[in-house]
């Protein structure tokens, strides 16, 4: 097995060994269930999981900085990053593990959510192509917002900081999408691009762009590079 | 292959404007104990987190087990077996399911990870915790975990950075009767500011200094480089003055230093420091003859490690 999983299965271990898997992953479908069937559905009076996509943006900001905050501060408070990394194991292999193992929580939590898809579908008839093409764009834009968790987390190591990091980069991002109106026009178009929530409106219409997948896979890209930076300046600092 | 496990030449760390680690050279021959040896904050650690490829030098070129540690890292990685200080293991898990841990992130072969984990386990004496989780264990036993996961995948390497702080006298005397043993087979390193420690374990020292290598040699050489002695001297106290003999030992050439201690009743007993290298017995019981003293005992000690030590170290920092 290569290293970056068995790293990722060691962290997936963690999350349920520990409270802190129920407590978000219960919280977040609880928020999500509430918000969607409370405010949205009935209103609404269409089978469609729409609502529920749209409260997205905003429950991935505290969702993702929850489940990736410790995953490497701890490691450094600790001390036990010292003994992982001077194992035959690259510095992108532990950032890669850690991610994966995020992942790995997030889609347990999209997947309970799959219980709303159930009792919409029982409402009435639910339109596949969205639902489908939205939790797709929900697994790449919870990818991207779990990647700049795991930047956050490399660069301190108090768990509290990386999440209040993670969850200011995050929210910077999810903010332009509703101040775009206020832009100068030249601007527009590319903070657009940069907004988070804009692509994930396209594919939670059942569109899939390539601009919308290689926005999100950039951000993981990105995030998961500097991450890795991160670790490796403490051999040049 | 070569027989020097580790060649360490002019390393030097900087901590932005501090100089942690300054051009240290060194070499470790195979099957050698080693001792790392200073006060707290000479730049052990930093030594050994640079030979372990946690941190990179600023300058100077270390190579381990015939790869060098910057370019050639992750081969550096698999030779080597490292104890991190304080040994930091993820407390959340049960002993074997971390050195299950090491052996996957090592590339251990699956069939044989778990034959591999009972037989360290047994060497480390981990057979009744096995089940438990690390955050539970004594430190001692936390210690011995972090042998077994530096011993895993039967390293030619064993750095150990102060491998016995913070355990209590028994536990020490077993690990340390467990690095002898590694060291049978194996290259170690290991540091310590406890000098005991190396007078029991290591076939070689060498003592840095405000990250700078101060000595090299095995124990009996850097006891042989510091001059003089100490002699203690006893002598029947029937009406002579302590004084008058502490006066006449001390104009005696060659002593830096004499005081009175106190010893058995009904005699005066001294402790003499002497710099040079001439043996003091003859002139202190000619002394002794001349003056009519009845000398009770008269011992040469010869200098201990501690000495030795204290000379280099405190020494140093004296004339700077």
């Amino acid at each position: 097995m290569s290293p970056a999983l068995v790293i990722s299965r060691r962290e997936i271990r963690t999350y349920f060994n520990s409270p802190v898997a129920y407590i978000v992953v219960s919280a977040f479908t609880l928020i999500a269930g509430g918000m969607f069937f409370g405010f949205q559905l009935f209103l609404a009076g269409e089978a469609s999981l729409r609502g529920f996509f749209q409260n997205m943006p905003l429950l991935f900001m505290f969702l993702a900085p929850a489940i990736t905050m410790r995953l490497l501060a701890d490691e450094k408070s600790s001390g036990t990053l010292e003994l992982l990394i001077t194992m035959p194991v690259r510095d992108w292999e532990v950032v890669l593990g850690k991610f994966l193992a995020a992942m790995a929580l997030l889609a347990a939590a999209l997947g309970l959510t799959l219980a709303f898809a159930i009792t919409v579908r029982a409402l009435g008839p639910l339109d596949r192509g969205p639902a489908i093409g939205g939790y797709l764009g929900l697994l790449l834009m919870g990818g991207a917002y779990v990647a700049i968790g795991v930047m956050a987390s490399a660069f301190t190591r108090n768990s509290i900081v990386a999440f209040i990091v993670a969850f200011v980069i995050s929210f910077a991002l999810f903010i332009l999408q509703h101040v775009i109106s206020y832009m100068p026009q030249a601007l527009q178009p590319i903070t657009s691009f940069i907004a988070i929530g804009m692509h994930f409106d396209n594919i939670s219409r059942g569109v899939i762009d390539t601009r919308d997948v290689i926005y999100y896979l950039s951000v993981m890209g990105i995030c998961l590079l500097v991450a890795t930076l991160s670790l490796e300046s403490r051999r040049w600092s | 292959m070569s027989d020097l496990m580790i060649e360490v030449e002019d390393l030097t760390k900087n901590y932005g404007l501090t100089r942690a680690v300054n051009k240290v050279s060194f070499s470790v021959k195979r099957g050698e104990v080693l001792g790392f040896l200073g006060p707290n904050g000479a730049g052990k650690s930093t030594t050994m987190k640079m030979l372990t490829c946690y941190l990179a030098p600023t300058a100077g070129r270390a190579m381990v087990a015939g790869h060098d540690v910057f370019s050639d890292s992750l081969e550096v990685r698999k030779r080597v077996g490292y104890l991190p200080e304080d040994t930091p293991i993820y407390r959340d898990m049960t002993v074997v399911e971390f050195l299950e841990f090491a052996a996957a992130l090592r590339g251990m072969d699956r069939s044989k990870i778990a034959g591999r984990i009972k037989e360290i386990g047994l060497r480390c004496g981990l057979g009744d915790v096995a089940g438990k989780l690390v955050g539970e264990l004594s430190k001692g036993f936390r210690q011995r975990v972090g042998l077994a996961q530096a011993m895993l995948h039967d390293p030619d390497i064993v750095i150990l950075d102060e491998p016995t702080s913070g355990l209590d006298p028994n536990q020490i005397v077993e690990i340390r009767s467990l690095i002898k043993e590694i060291g049978r087979e194996k290259t170690v390193i290991l540091s310590t500011h406890i000098l005991p420690e190396v007078q029991a374990t290591c076939s070689r020292v060498v003592i840095i200094n405000d990250g700078k290598l101060v000595a090299d040699g095995t124990p009996d050489e850097l006891r042989a480089r510091t001059h003089g002695g100490r002699y203690r001297v006893v002598v029947e106290s029937n009406g002579v003055a302590k004084e008058a003999i502490r006066d006449q030992l001390a104009r005696l050439a060659g002593v830096t230093r004499c005081e009175l201690i106190t010893g058995e009743e009904g005699s005066h007993s001294f402790a003499l420091d002497a710099g040079g290298t001439n043996d003091l017995r003859k002139p202190i019981f000619r002394a002794a003859v001349d003056n009519r003293w009845t000398l009770l005992e008269l011992a040469r000690e010869s200098a201990s490690l501690e000495d030795v030590f204290r000379n280099l170290t405190i020494g140093e920092e004296g004339k700077s």
